[in-house]
């Protein structure tokens, strides 16, 4: 790896790569295939009770009674607890502070009321899991139904039913963003592109539900919290307020964690709650969400309107960007959902030079599951939005989408490149991308094909999507909770190495990529590097594995940590050889002097310090170092992917043909772990293009809310895809490394909806929601061949017929003219 | 996801089975669980009894018997999918049990169970009312055969007895006429949105006679008898004129996947299709 040392890591002798870059398999993988690692859900502790809850039918109701006396005389059950029941616990929290946001109370039973189905009103304690849910299922509640919003248009409305009566609103805040002269930039235009988009609420179905295990000793005044979450400390911190005891009383530990997506980077109701319970009960206590509760009560992702306004020049230059979003907050702020929305806006100009911009943003509380952070966070609606713009102006425009996009890249000497957001792009190559995606997706030949396709009555179409995103997240100053991250590297006497790292990963691979890390710096196997992580008692305060930062962020503070080190390796070094520890070079397992007349091996030099029989003055023995690692900056990988796809003309079934993505993510160090997170994150962001979508109806129920009815991505239903990178080291941290956790989710869904669209913009089609299901894609190729009925237009070939007639069809199957 | 307390028998033999059945009102029969488990768990289903047909010999084979092919009650999808016997005497079948759920659910669900369960949108339904099959059941009170024809009565109805159990389904041979079972699959349950299984006999240029059934679209699936008439004694011309009376007379399904509307389209679509391969397959 070709590292870009500008930042750090100065001084130290640089040795030649031999494990970064190398696809290494995982060192996780064997425990994880075997099945013979721990998630939370396996641990059982001696006289643990198990926990259930009874949930809120209603969407939205004044509870008039709780009856418990029924589940109170099970054998077997040992608590039934409501929110009465509840003194001394705290709220859940919101980390999020704004101005003029309304930030209402969210207990973690619901005391008066409900506001959404799927809220917990009473927790069953009992000896075991089948009794407690016995027992939670034979809780009685009386509930008085009140009028039920799902919709935020509705939720907005003057008569609407209000779902927190103390702000009289269901408005929870407003967020502006301008930049630009945005009237000028309108009335200059000479076209202006319309378009709402609706970006749907989706279920992030991490592989592994949520689950906690809390335990009490009260001698020792020691709670521990096994939790499946993202981020440990920021939980320990958070449930010591909760449950109201010293941080230092409380050890949070997440286990293996299977998967998060963002729905773990949270604090819970069920987090604050299961260790209090045991605390009160002075028994272990371990609740396991099931899948249905995990569809109804962990956060949901996305949810907002979109509309959208694109002023640009007839050649193409884009002038100025106007976006009015609304954002479904749910009935409750969880602990970043009114910050979602804003990292939208902050990406909302993507990878294009915009001069003016106006975005206005409302969260809107609804009777519904709070959405979070899930898989982009906020960048995956910008780049959504931002794309599907791009394609429809083109196609306006009469301009092939590829040109309009390179038309308005900023060149790669004007990075670092400030947007009209505010924001500094680090580095790009833009052209590069899209001149790679072209070239491999074979671009005038899948449009050779699309054009011979539509004059034999097939819809073949080809999306693009160039996106930036947003990663190591990320500088303090932008986070509600520090965006630095801890890393500990510590040798021990044998010469065997402890890495420990705040980045508790959820399947990411840290213990490989890390290891290699720092192998390369030592001179090292990585098999000798141990990474540990997810145990408060263990390793250094730290913020979490979330926002594509694990390795740009706590890759760095380990690897600066390695640094200091290496700094005082080489003072020992020198001291024994007799040398100026300038001159002392790290080799595979020694340590030389100047022209390696004398050397020490790694070993000896280790325990050396340890004996600390023979040390330099001063000396500190052991070898143990800790970094706090600050970024300067975000990151901002980017690339640029090619879908093309094949509509059913008769049912409207979509298949997708090929796939091509190009990324780039700076510096890699696995190729496979790189390439692994690419292939998830496209099947992922293609699954909201086309399957995914949680539904609730007008009663606030979910309809689909189980695995036979959420279409989640399958392997048997997506196509090959062929991935090529580009490398564009960033200068934000000294290893040049970007993030890659979320680019494929970000870039696909765009790139596969902009290829259906594309299919059928030769009938007339300007836009249709997501997911692309067949039925909804089918009704629009009706509508817009019953409008092509209406005015006919005979001499149309597919080019100039394009997007005259604009159909779009959303959720309602509306149809709008351009 | 957690059920209710339930007994769990494991009979070794069919006649213990039945005992069971009929000494136990609510028992429910275990044969797969495909069916069963997942309402079980939600609790939409809380059997007192569970009796495991799994361990009882003599229900899983597939075996020719002069003109028919005899499918034990306990055989697994997968076997029915993959069965030489099946590819050369009734395909349609193996087609229908190839594109059952995905390879878990086909290699522990079977077609006793399958058929028992009645689910709307079940492939197997399909399958045996389009061969005519017979299915044969017994009770305490002796076996009895039912015309997979007037076995489905409703929505997870049937005209099983509680004190029943399906030990084989009989199928004829169908060398000689063109058959096809074709499907749109939910992306999320693997079940049909819509399912067309047809078997028709040509003589020449005409259909001497057609036999038609549908899944996924009305509350159970049935005989395509609008499509059937259309067919018999017309020239293969019709079948595209013919298809489109799939959902004649049938209250179609509606939910939030797919409209009525849109459903009574893929059935007619779908029935098209599933006759011109059919056709093609026997090289017109």
């Amino acid at each position: 790896m070709a590292r870009n040392g500008k930042a750090n890591g100065k001084g130290n002798a640089k040795l030649a790569a031999v494990w970064v870059g190398k696809k290494l398999k995982r060192k996780e993988d064997p425990r994880l295939i075997q099945g013979t690692s721990h998630y939370t859900d396996d641990l059982k502790l001696p006289r643990m009770l198990f926990c259930a809850f009874t949930r809120s039918p209603m969407a939205h109701a004044e509870i008039r009674a709780i009856r418990t006396d029924a589940a109170r005389a099970l054998p077997g059950v040992v608590g039934v607890f409501t929110a009465h029941d509840l003194t001394g616990l705290g709220m859940v929290p919101c980390a999020i502070q704004m101005p003029g946001l309304n930030l209402p109370p969210h207990p973690v039973l619901a005391t008066e009321r409900v506001r959404y189905v799927g809220e917990p009103v009473a927790a069953v304690v009992a000896e075991n899991l089948y009794t407690a849910r016995d027992a939670a299922e034979a809780i009685e509640v009386d509930y008085e139904p009140l009028p039920v919003v799902v919709n935020m248009e509705k939720a907005l409305e003057k008569d609407s039913p209000v779902i927190h009566q103390q702000f009289r609103t269901n408005r929870a805040f407003t967020h502006a963003l301008k930049n630009g002269d945005i009237q000028s930039a309108f009335k200059k235009a000479d076209r202006v592109v319309k378009q709402r988009v609706i970006n749907q609420r989706l279920a992030p179905v991490a592989m592994e539900p949520r689950a906690v295990l809390g335990e009490y000793l009260p001698g020792e005044n020691r709670l521990t919290v096994w939790s499946a979450t993202q981020i440990p400390h920021l939980l320990r911190t958070q449930i010591s307020v909760m449950v109201g005891l010293p941080e230092t009383a409380v050890r949070v530990i997440a286990p293996e964690v299977g998967g998060g997506f963002g729905s773990k980077l949270n604090v819970y109701a069920e987090e604050g709650l299961v260790p209090w319970l045991a605390m009160k009960l002075g028994r272990p206590i371990k609740w396991a969400e099931t899948r249905r509760e995990n569809i109804t009560s962990t956060i949901h992702g996305r949810d907002t309107i979109n509309d959208l306004e694109l002023a640009l020049k007839k050649d193409g230059r884009i002038l100025g960007l106007r976006v009015r979003i609304l954002a479904d907050m749910g009935a409750y702020h969880q602990l970043l959902t009114p910050l979602i929305p804003q990292l939208t806006a902050l990406m909302q100009a993507g990878c294009y030079k915009i001069p003016a911009i106006d975005i206005e943003i409302q969260g809107v509380f609804t009777n519904k599951m709070s959405t979070d952070a899930y898989r982009g966070a906020g960048r995956p609606e910008a780049t959504y939005n931002i794309e599907r713009i791009m394609d429809v102006a083109a196609h306006e425009l009469g301009m092939d989408p590829v040109e309009l996009r390179i038309k308005n890249f900023p060149q790669a000497k004007e990075f670092p490149f400030t947007t009209v957001t505010g924001l500094v792009y680090d580095s790009a190559k833009y052209q590069e991308s899209i001149k790679r995606a072209l070239r491999l997706s074979g671009y005038d030949s899948l449009r050779r094909r699309q054009k011979s396709g539509w004059k034999n009555g097939k819809y073949y179409g080809v999306g693009v999507s160039t996106y930036v995103e947003i990663c190591a997240i990320g500088p303090s100053a932008a986070t509600p909770a520090g965006g630095w991250e801890s890393g500990t590297v510590r040798i021990e006497p044998t010469g065997k190495v402890t890495v420990l790292t705040g980045a508790s990963p959820h399947g990411q691979g840290q213990e490989t990529t890390f290891a290699q890390l720092i192998a390369d710096e030592l001179g090292i196997h990585p098999e000798d590097v141990n990474v540990v992580h997810g145990d408060t008692l263990a390793v250094p305060y730290g913020i979490g594995t979330f926002g594509s930062r694990a390795t740009a962020v706590g890759g760095t503070a380990a690897y600066l940590a390695t640094q200091k080190l290496k700094t005082k390796m080489a003072r020992l070094a020198a001291h024994l050889l007799g040398a100026k520890p300038a001159d002392i070079s790290f080799g595979r397992g020694r340590l030389s002097g100047k022209g390696s007349k004398k050397s020490i091996s790694f070993g000896e030099l280790v325990m050396a310090a340890y004996t600390a029989r023979n040390i330099p003055a001063g000396f500190e023995p052991g070898l143990e170092a800790t970094h706090f690692f600050e970024p300067s900056n975000f990151t901002f990988p980017f690339g640029a992917h090619i879908a093309s796809v094949e509509v059913d003309g008769e049912t409207g079934e979509v298949k997708i043909d090929k796939y091509v993505a190009v990324d780039d993510c700076g510096n890699v160090i696995n190729p496979m772990l790189v390439d692994g997170q690419i292939h998830g994150g496209i099947a992922q962001g293609m699954g909201q293009a086309m399957w995914e979508e949680l539904i609730y109806n007008e009663e606030g129920q979910i309809v689909n809310g189980t695995m036979m009815d959420y279409a989640l991505p399958k392997a048997h239903l997506l196509p090959e895809f062929t991935l090529d990178r580009t490398v564009t080291p960033t200068p934000v941290n000294p290893m040049g490394v970007k993030g890659v956790g979320e680019a494929g989710t970000i870039a696909s869904t765009p790139c596969v909806v902009n290829a259906v669209c594309d299919a059928l913009s030769v009938l007339g089609v300007k836009h249709i929601d997501m997911p692309l299901k067949p039925e909804r894609v089918w009704r629009a190729m009706q509508q817009a061949q019953a409008s092509a009925q209406l005015e006919p237009q005979p001499n149309d070939t597919p080019s100039s017929s394009r997007a005259k007639r604009g159909i779009s069809v959303s959720e309602k199957a509306a149809r709008s003219k351009a | 996801m957690i059920p209710a307390n339930f007994d769990y028998e494991s009979p070794r033999t069919l006649s213990e089975a039945l005992d069971l059945l009929a000494s136990r009102q609510d028992a429910k029969i275990l044969a797969g669980g495909h069916s069963l488990l997942p309402a079980m768990k939600l609790r939409l289903a809380a059997p007192s009894v569970v009796v495991d047909l799994g361990r009882i010999a003599g229900l899983n084979h597939i075996r020719e018997s002069g003109d028919r092919i005899v499918i034990g009650a306990m055989t697994p999808h997968a076997d029915v999918a993959s069965s030489k016997i099946l590819h050369v005497a009734c395909p349609l079948l193996a087609q229908a049990a190839s594109q059952i759920g995905d390879v878990q659910v086909r290699n522990r669900g079977t077609i006793g169970g399958s058929l028992a369960a009645a689910h709307p949108a079940a492939d197997y339904p399909a399958a045996v009312l389009a061969l005519d099959a017979e299915i044969m059941a017994v009770s305490r009170s002796g076996e009895r055969s039912l015309p997979a024809t007037k076995f489905f009565t409703g929505m997870f109805t049937t005209e099983l007895r509680p004190d029943e159990i399906i030990t084989e389904v009989r199928v004829p041979r169908t060398e000689g006429a063109s058959v096809a079972y074709k499907k749109f699959h939910h992306p999320a349950s693997g079940y049909a949105v819509v399912g067309v299984a047809v078997r028709i006999k040509k003589a020449g240029t005409r259909i001497d006679s057609a036999a038609i059934s549908i899944t996924g679209v009305g509350h159970i699936a049935y005989r395509a008898t609008a499509v059937e008439n259309a067919l018999r004694g017309k020239p293969l011309g019709v079948i595209a004129e013919a298809a489109a009376h799939a959902a004649e007379g049938v209250e179609v399904l509606s939910d939030y996947y797919a409209s009525a509307e849109y459903r009574r389209h893929l059935a007619t679509v779908f029935t098209r299709r599933a006759l011109e391969q059919a056709l093609e397959a026997s090289g017109k």
